[in-house]
């Protein structure tokens, strides 16, 4: 029984006909890693965003159900959204300069929402907030908890980050591209930290990222996106070993093999590009027509 | 070894000294003008016209800074000139604040339709010349206290509105409201527990900059007589009245000249230190 059910989902640009995510569906299950993979601008982050309810208000959702645990979430009130979402989820953003508050110091940071949400008095969310730093490796948590977030380097922040996503132990962890902003060696040690929080705390965690590379290693499932459509959804083994569909392909010969770095790598072919646009225009004249 | 952090800390130590001591001595002199002025303001005695101030050999000892035309003090008017002065700065700052910068904060934050009203109405407002605009209202509203302090505030929200809108947009599009919002804030409480704090700096600087200009505009009004109505001494009022004797008796227009200009320039200042005090990357 998957934790998070997203069906049919389509988002539209406010007031015009440009759908950004064209029927999109997609599972996740508790203990699973779901990789969400396609190029800059296919609407990875806007699915992630949908379902935690942070849409831009420039954008409107036309259709679909997004639940979670059973639950439409969208056909619930405002508040009552907001309080699953609170309890249930979580976000581990791209960017982790940008997304811890530069003018508030990191301890309240991390124990808002335990506080706010789950009713714990101040003390014992300092405790846990303690005990999670040690969890992702941070010596010296008390300092840490004092200090600002432009004290600390990225690699530090976006720990803080992780830390703070599993701080009141969610069903779903939705990380967008945690690693993009961190250097080579950096991204590796978080990545490991991800995977290991994420195998102890048995959560359900949708991986948003443009780098195959980085979803062999932790997914066991992914979606590949185009243009706000799912182009294939499959377990991970079957897709190294023989994706399906032509764009599929093209993105698995265009990235990195860590056995090879150095073999030489084809771009997406123009062909493959067109047979996709195709696809979703196609997709979207039968929209349009029904 | 410096960085630039701790340079500009040390930039903002002085800066922010002199210029909270002037007008702390300001505010203090407006309070006890009653005490410390050595004479009545008002009081004329044409016996004692433009008497030169202490250090001229043919001044007249008890006033310190000369007489004007009608022999008043001109020491005991400036003290009681910042009265007005600091009435205006303070009440016009805070409501030209209060306003501008709430509407500024809605719009950039919540955007939607909020924002396209905030926006055109910055838009309109824009559009009329300020000084035009300010003559126009006291005008309708007539002379006084009040009325400068409401057309201060009228003219000069959209200088809150559109530097408050800007930045709480920059912050908004940031990571860390979104995070707030899944974590279960609302919109209204991300707006003032997370947005306000990080503009907080730029509204600072804002507001005393907004005191100092509330100033010179209380000045100017009453320069060309369209503040206060009663015979209540401010400083335009002293400048305007020194013009016509300035070869005769240069002090009763250059020692209100200098406490305007003074107090004008602590209020920038004092802006520009407590904003970089109140910066966290910069504290
Ligand atoms: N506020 C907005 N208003 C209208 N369109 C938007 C808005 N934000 C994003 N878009 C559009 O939605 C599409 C999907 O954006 P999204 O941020 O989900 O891409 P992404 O797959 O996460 O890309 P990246 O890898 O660069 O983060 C893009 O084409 C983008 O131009
Ligand atoms: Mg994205």
């Amino acid at each position: 029984m998957s934790f998070l059910s997203i069906s049919n989902l389509s988002v539209r640009i406010a007031g015009t006909t440009t759908r950004l995510l064209r029927d999109v569906a997609l599972s996740v299950s508790p203990g699973e890693v779901h990789g969400l993979v396609g190029e800059s601008g296919a609407g990875k982050s806007m699915i992630g965003k949908a379902v935690l309810g942070i849409l831009p208000r420039s954008v409107e959702i036309i259709s679909g159900q997004i639940e979670l645990d059973g639950t439409d979430l969208l056909t619930l009130p405002p508040a009552e959204h907001r309080r699953r979402i609170g309890q249930s989820c979580a976000l581990i953003p791209q960017d982790p300069m940008t997304a811890l508050n530069p003018s508030r110091r990191i301890g309240p940071q991390i124990t808002d929402r335990l506080v706010d949400i789950l009713g714990w008095n101040r003390a014992k969310a300092r405790e846990r907030a303690v005990e999670l730093l040690h969890e992702v490796h941070i010596p010296d948590p008390d300092r840490i908890l004092r200090s600002y977030p432009h004290e600390l380097s990225g690699g530090m922040r976006q720990r803080i980050l992780i830390a703070s996503a599993f701080a009141a132990e969610p069903k779903l962890i939705i990380a967008d591209e945690p690693t993009t902003a961190l250097d080579v060696t950096v991204q590796k040690q978080i990545l490991k930290l991800i995977k290991e929080m994420q195998e102890r705390h048995n959560t359900a965690l949708l991986f948003v990222t443009h780098d195959l590379g980085v979803v062999s290693k932790i997914c066991q499932s992914l979606s590949v996106l185009y243009g706000g459509l799912v182009v294939e959804a499959t377990d991970v083994h079957g897709f190294f070993r023989a994706p399906s569909h032509a764009y599929s392909r093209a993105l698995l010969a265009a990235t990195p093999k860590y056995t090879d770095p150095e073999a030489s790598l084809t771009p997406v072919p123009d062909a493959v590009i067109t047979e996709v646009n195709a696809q979703v225009d196609a997709v979207d004249r039968e929209w349009r027509g029904g | 070894m410096l960085d630039g952090r701790s340079q500009v800390r040390r930039r903002a130590g002085p800066r922010l000294w002199l210029s909270g001591g002037w007008l702390t001595a300001l505010a203090l002199a407006a309070i006890f003008a009653s005490f410390l002025s050595p004479h009545d303001p008002l009081a004329q005695d044409l016996f004692l016209g433009r008497m030169p101030p202490f250090w001229v050999d043919s001044a007249e000892p008890g006033y310190f800074l000369g007489t004007d035309s009608l022999g008043r003090d001109v020491l005991s008017r400036i003290l009681y000139g910042s009265r007005v002065a600091l009435t205006v700065a303070l009440i016009a700052g805070t409501l030209t604040c209060l306003i501008g910068a709430s509407l500024g904060l809605l719009a950039g934050y919540l955007r939607g339709w909020v924002d396209v009203v905030v926006s055109r109405l910055i838009d309109i407002w824009m559009a009329f010349p300020p000084v035009l605009f300010s003559i126009l209202l006291i005008a309708v509203l007539g002379p006084g206290l009040i009325s400068i302090i409401i057309a201060i505030v009228v003219i000069d929200w959209t200088r809150f509105a559109r530097v408050v809108r800007a930045e709480a947009m920059a912050q908004g599009a940031m990571d860390y409201p979104a995070s707030a919002q899944v974590a279960g804030r609302t919109r209204l409480s991300t707006m003032l527990v997370e947005i306000l704090p990080n503009v907080l700096p730029t509204i600072v600087a804002l507001l005393t900059l907004e005191m100092g200009i509330a100033v010179i505009v209380e000045a100017i009004l009453s320069f060309v007589n369209l503040s206060i109505s009663t015979d209540d001494p401010t400083w335009g009022g002293m400048i305007s009245e020194g013009r016509v004797s300035i070869y005769q008796a240069w002090w009763v227009i250059v020692f209100p000249l200098i406490t305007l200009f003074l107090t004008v320039l602590s209020f920038s200042q004092l802006g520009e230190g407590l904003k970089d005090r109140f910066d966290p990357v910069l504290r």
